[in-house]
């Protein structure tokens, strides 16, 4: 389609003697049937050119052989859509995380959508938090790490799902009992991969799960609740929506944007497996 | 900024993470680099007149955020990541047989901006004009780009040139 361009910018008048520049294009199937054909003559008295480009379009083929197939891969999911329109999406979240947590009286309007509900919603759970002890900052916790590495288009997590025997290992090794990512495929949700994150007392691990429209949903487990047990709790912190539990050794709680009859589906699916 | 400039765009990833592969010869690397690319290129999307094909001009894109982060690695003195890869023996008997990651190797030797070329006129199939375009020079030097790249890879895939080992910094 440009190709035919080119040739012009080679300038090659019809019967002038063949340059460098025409052996380039030569191999690059540039030229035109006229000056190809003269190319073509000169290569057969010439034995030396001839092994160059010969050389040129052996390489010219196995370069393409080579990263042809990196264009047949399935795109990864980081590429499949827009980047989201900044200011990072998780700084907001974060903050109005932080805030709905941190300040009982924060009329503040951090984005424009503020759910007053949402606040009203939150002094039981808060009570409900303050009884269980350290529960309440595992749920506060998880929901920050939430907000911080979702977004995360590039670093969402450290162990890949392709690396999920290795990603087990080492967070059971940090965390002193056996953790395992429970596969939530059945309900739409597939395993991103995990990270170790800091928590209140020691290492807590944060496993990351996508669904197909990319939105993203974390569980988060700790062993700092360890010894208690509890039902199912859902707080709502800031835009986040967590539902949380303890079961003997670990506390968990799933985070997510989304509704919370959805997140409740797949936390039950969660506790089936980690039960 | 429409859905289908946005689809365009999107179209362009499978060529953007096949020229990334072949410059970084690493495929974390690469990615992140189509990353970086894909981001200049949402930012800038307004400025892209739509002389030329979209796909020349996120090449173009992508040569600049490339030749950036190569300049940072070597302010920053780093260690090459594919020191596994430089401990491998070069296999330089037969071009034929030679493997995607000893080409990569090769293809490391290469000057960035050369290798560029190479893989533009080669991989990508962009005509002269449109990698001069996406490189921001002369035709003129991407054809002695191209002489050399070609010179120097299939010298070294013949073994005649010696190849010689990644510099590695402590």
């Amino acid at each position: 389609m440009m190709k035919d361009k080119d040739t012009q910018t080679l300038k090659a008048i019809p019967g002038s003697p063949i340059t460098e520049a025409d052996l380039h294009a030569y191999v690059d199937d540039v030229l035109t049937a006229s000056r190809r054909s003269e190319v073509e003559a000169f290569l057969s008295t010439r034995a030396d050119a001839r092994a160059s480009v010969d050389a040129w379009a052996r390489q010219k083929s196995i370069l393409k052989q080579a990263f042809d197939p990196v264009a047949a891969e399935v795109i990864p999911l980081r590429f499949a859509a827009r980047p989201p329109a900044r200011p990072p999406r998780w700084l907001a979240a974060a903050a109005a995380v932080m805030m709905t947590v941190a300040s009982g009286v924060g009329a503040w309007v951090v984005r424009g959508e503020w759910d007053q509900r949402a606040l009203a919603m939150r002094a039981p759970a808060t009570a409900a938090v303050a009884k269980a002890g350290d529960l309440g900052g595992f749920v506060h916790r998880a929901a920050i790490a939430h907000a911080v590495y979702t977004p995360e288009v590039r670093r969402p997590v450290e162990v890949g799902a392709d690396q999920e025997q290795a990603l087990a290992t080492w967070l059971t090794k940090r965390l002193g009992a056996t953790v395992r990512p429970p596969h939530l495929a059945d309900v739409g949700y597939a395993l991103v991969g995990g990270r170790l994150l800091p928590g209140g007392v020691g290492p807590v691990a944060q496993f990351m799960y996508s669904a197909h429209d990319g939105r993203r949903l974390t569980l988060y487990v700790t062993r700092e609740a360890a010894g208690d047990k509890s039902a199912f709790r859902f707080s709502r912190e800031g835009e986040v929506n967590v539902f949380y539990w303890i079961d003997e050794q670990f506390g968990y709680a799933l985070s997510g944007d989304i509704e919370r009859a959805e997140l409740l589906r797949v936390s039950e699916e969660v506790y089936r497996q980690l039960g | 900024m429409g859905a289908r400039q946005e689809a365009e765009i999107v179209a362009c990833i499978p060529s953007l993470r096949r020229y990334a592969r072949g410059l970084t010869a690493d495929a974390a690397r690469a990615d992140d680099l189509v990353q970086d690319t894909l981001e200049h290129a949402w930012r800038r999307l307004s400025m892209w007149r739509r002389q030329g094909e979209l796909r020349a001009w996120l090449f173009g894109i992508m040569h600049n955020v490339f030749i950036d982060s190569v300049r940072a690695r070597r302010l920053r003195d780093t260690v090459h990541d594919d020191d596994a890869i430089a401990a491998m023996p070069v296999r330089a008997q037969q071009s034929d047989g030679l493997e995607v990651r000893d080409l990569d190797r090769l293809l490391q030797r290469l000057n960035p901006d050369v290798r560029a070329v190479l893989l533009l006129v080669t991989v990508e199939e962009l005509s002269y004009q449109e990698a001069a375009r996406a490189l921001d020079v002369p035709v003129g030097t991407i054809m002695s780009r191209l002489s050399r790249g070609r010179e120097r890879l299939a010298a070294m895939m013949a073994g005649r040139e010696p190849v010689t080992p990644l510099r590695r910094v402590k």
